[in-house]
């Protein structure tokens, strides 16, 4: 099957490719910085960015590109969008916890301690203070 | 009876309008299988049991979408331009934020707006303190971050849900 591509006009052609573009270079970077940045958090950063705008610069184009071509809209990729923006934490947040238990448990001193304990170290927020229950709440789940 | 039938009627129509997506038709044979098949399936969710809410406020959920998209796309360029200059200083952190919001279609739409934002990440949540943890790439000023969060997405979605 070939694809009559002469039959798109100029602009959209033009739009789609500087999108097409945007997206790629969006998720390359992302790439290069996965590469290039030190820590571990930091890194998770980086892609997010061809998760994002990336994406949706190259679901614009698609949807731009074939509603003109077959001269109706073509609306499906929104659902992409969707789906990416729900999935996308699911995996981050498994990510980042996984590393930070395994950093706590390794006594990394540039990770903050679980939160109930961290709010008994900075007792200058003024928050209410609750000492053993929380405590030990950490000692209790590894028991369970 | 309606309620039996539309236990969730967001859900519902969300379900159809996916479907018809999915189709990509509108033609009366798509739309009839896609409300049967919505329908059944927001009856079989009801057994999840599923915490309900409404989403009280539209205006201001359209609102809100509409600066999740500039923040989106404000936050890829300030990103991008950490990875590209390596010279660029920059310091992350963590920074603890309490939360007074307890809606749990809040709480997971303000992970899925953190997360879809570069440079913040959703670490961990604590159901008990009411707290998150957050890691931002580019971290100033940890209160300014705070504020950030509270008053430019927790608050609205508070008025969008509860």
């Amino acid at each position: 099957m070939s694809i009559p591509v002469l039959n798109v006009p100029g602009w959209a052609a033009g739009v789609t490719a500087v999108l097409l573009l945007l997206g790629s270079g969006l998720a390359f970077t992302g790439c290069l910085g996965l590469l290039r940045l030190s820590r571990f958090y930091d890194r998770m950063h980086a892609p997010t960015l061809g998760t994002t705008l990336g994406i949706g610069s190259v679901l614009i184009a698609s949807m731009l590109f074939f509603s003109v071509l077959q001269a109706r809209p073509v609306l499906h990729e929104i659902l992409i969008a969707i789906l990416m923006v729900v999935t996308t934490p699911i995996t981050l947040t498994l990510l980042a916890r996984a590393a930070l238990y395994r950093d706590r448990s390794e006594d990394d001193p540039d990770v903050p301690p679980m939160i109930g304990k961290q709010r008994m170290h900075s007792l200058q927020e003024g928050e209410v203070f609750v000492q053993e229950e929380e405590q030990d709440r950490g000692q209790a789940l590894l028991d369970e | 009876m309606l309620r039996r039938w539309l236990p969730f009627p967001l859900l519902t129509a969300a379900l159809i309008l996916t479907w018809l997506l999915l189709n990509e038709s509108l033609s009366p044979g798509a739309i009839l299988l896609g409300t049967l098949l919505a329908l059944i399936v927001s009856r079989l969710v009801v057994r999840f049991e599923i915490p309900r809410s409404r989403i009280i406020r539209p205006i201001s959920a359209l609102k809100l979408a509409c600066n999740v998209l500039v923040e989106i796309v404000r936050s890829n360029n300030a990103v991008a331009r950490i990875i590209l200059m390596p010279n660029k200083r920059y310091r992350s952190g963590f920074v603890l934020i309490p939360l007074d919001m307890r809606n749990p279609y809040g709480l997971t739409l303000l992970a899925c707006i953190i997360t879809a934002t570069p440079g913040t990440l959703w670490v961990e949540f604590d159901s008990k303190e009411h707290a998150m943890l957050l890691h931002v790439l580019d971290l100033i000023d940890e209160d300014e971050w705070r504020r950030i969060i509270k008053e430019r997405y927790e608050k609205r979605l508070m008025e969008i849900f509860e």
